[in-house]
């Protein structure tokens, strides 16, 4: 059986290069750094001080009365949303064949714990009531498809920092499946708060370079310490190709396949072996009918901790062999920092955008590459991508032993 | 203590405004919160809870059912006030 063909018609994100697509695009081709020192009181409350908060705050985009009903992870996805969906047309299709898949790794983390000071200071009375719809980690995907009257169905699926790679490919499933035409994936995260921040420090999986913001988040130095947390998030609009030819669409790229495994090993560290990821490869290529020689690029998960980014560079090197040598690897993370949930959405963005403009975008801050990621690594300036029929892999792995890696093919015009 | 019905009118006015984003100058004793105003249960809870704090009276949630528009709420606090 032919599957059905899905192809990205629509882009849209908000992250800490900018508050939509086109200014996060030109901030990542430049090499810039979103990291930042974080303002705040609590800042100084634990040992990290050093954050990607996004560029353009929602209360600038968005209605008040609006903002002050979603959690931030849920403004966020409503500003992708309605920034892919306009990109994509607006598309007049039945709504009970629009889906809405949207990821977050925590949920409305802050809505719950400032809830919780409120329930401490000032008693029950005072808990809005707009604090369950807020901090419910579907409630991202849940306003979008509610904004949009989505009824094909509107899901989260939670796997830490691969969650939005895993939206992206629950919702080529549904394409493919026939249960949905067109569908909104992505994923967002809203967690730069004390606590998760002292959670992440105690495992200490975050740069401590306080004192070099920008210089903190650098996936394959030598020097490179953890990572920095970020926040944001993206949506693409995924649409089933014959219908997206039939109303004329603008075609970035097709989603071609996905690759899905677990590691069985640890709940956080990753596995030294790398099998999990080479299988994942390995299924996603298989997925979308490509070999390793087809592969031009690749958006690695690569979040700058010490133990991760040689993990997977090693895996990489297991999957692909000889072949690894015309794969250019970018670790874009060393600008946006880590959007947990969001990552995979954005990082999803940025290779279909590569592949789209022939560009792949840089890694910054690899003063000097760990001897031990032996990978073709684009370091600190863009390079060009090949003309004609190319392709390239999006690698997220999360807390838990989650693989996921996304397929993605140059669209061609055919 | 008693409250003069211009001053709760008043007070909801801006406690609307805060919580459903309605123009306090579109906000009459005659306007009913759901059909006229776009204030749906949840935000009525953020009214009510509101109001309670503003003007030191205790709506019971039986009550706030009864109180489809803005002059029945004004009556209940100034009644509740005294």
């Amino acid at each position: 059986m032919n599957k059905r063909r899905v192809v990205v018609t629509g882009l849209g994100a908000t992250t800490p290069l900018g508050g939509d697509v086109t200014s996060t695009w030109a901030a990542l081709i430049a090499g810039k750094s979103g990291v930042r020192t974080l303002a705040g009181e609590w800042v100084s409350s634990i040992p990290v001080s050093i954050g990607a908060p996004i560029a353009v705050e929602p209360i600038e985009v968005m209605d008040r009365v609006e903002t002050r009903r979603l959690d931030r992870s849920e403004q966020f996805a409503l500003i992708a949303s309605r920034e892919a969906w306009q990109d994509a047309g607006k598309p007049e299709i039945n709504k009970e064949r629009l889906g809405v898949v949207i990821a977050s790794g925590i949920g409305g983390v802050i809505t719950l714990l400032d809830a919780f000071d409120v329930l401490k200071t000032k008693g029950a009375r005072l808990i809005s009531p707009h604090t369950v719809p807020m901090l419910m980690p579907n409630g991202p995907a849940a306003n979008v498809g509610l904004e949009l009257g989505a009824k094909a169905g509107v899901h989260t699926p939670v796997s830490a920092c691969a969650s939005g790679a895993e939206a992206i490919g629950y919702a080529l499933e549904m394409i493919r499946n026939n249960r949905a035409d067109v569908v909104l994936a992505g994923g967002v995260e809203a967690a730069i708060h004390a606590l998760p921040m002292a959670g992440f420090a105690s495992m200490k999986a975050l740069s401590t370079r306080n004192d070099e913001p920008e210089k903190a988040s650098r996936p394959y130095d030598i020097n490179r310490d953890g990572f920095v947390l970020g926040e944001g998030g993206g949506v693409l609009v995924l649409e089933e190709y014959e219908h997206a030819i039939a109303r004329g669409a603008k075609i970035y790229a097709e989603i071609a396949g996905q690759g899905l495994t677990s590691d069985g090993y640890h709940i956080a560290a990753p596995d030294p072996e790398g099998s999990g990821v080479k299988r994942a490869i390995e299924i996603a290529l298989a997925d979308a009918g490509l070999t390793t020689k087809d592969i031009v690029h690749l958006n690695a998960h690569a979040t700058s901790t010490p133990a991760g980014d040689v993990a997977e560079a090693s895996a990489l090197v297991g999957a692909f062999g000889d072949e690894i040598s015309h794969v250019t690897v970018s670790a874009t993370k060393s600008m946006t920092g880590h959007l947990l949930g969001g990552a995979g959405a954005i990082e999803a963005i940025f290779v279909v955008l590569a592949l789209h403009h022939r560009l792949a975008p840089p890694t910054i801050n690899v003063d000097e590459l760990d001897p031990a990621v032996k990978l073709d690594v684009v370091m600190n300036v863009a390079r060009p991508l090949p003309a004609g029929p190319i392709a390239a892999l999006n690698d997220s792995f999360g807390f838990g032993g989650h693989n996921v890696v996304l397929a993605v093919k140059s669209y061609e015009g055919k | 203590m008693s409250l003069s019905p211009d001053a709760v009118l008043a007070g909801l006015k801006e406690i609307v405004e805060e919580v459903a984003g309605i123009p306090a100058a579109s906000i009459e004793l005659g306007k009913n919160f759901t059909d006229d105003l776009d204030v749906d249960s949840l935000s009525m809870v953020e009214v009510v809870v509101a109001a309670e704090e503003r003007f030191g009276v205790k709506i019971p949630d039986d009550k706030v059912t009864e109180l489809a528009t803005v002059g029945d709420a004004v009556n209940f606090i100034v009644n509740a006030a005294k």
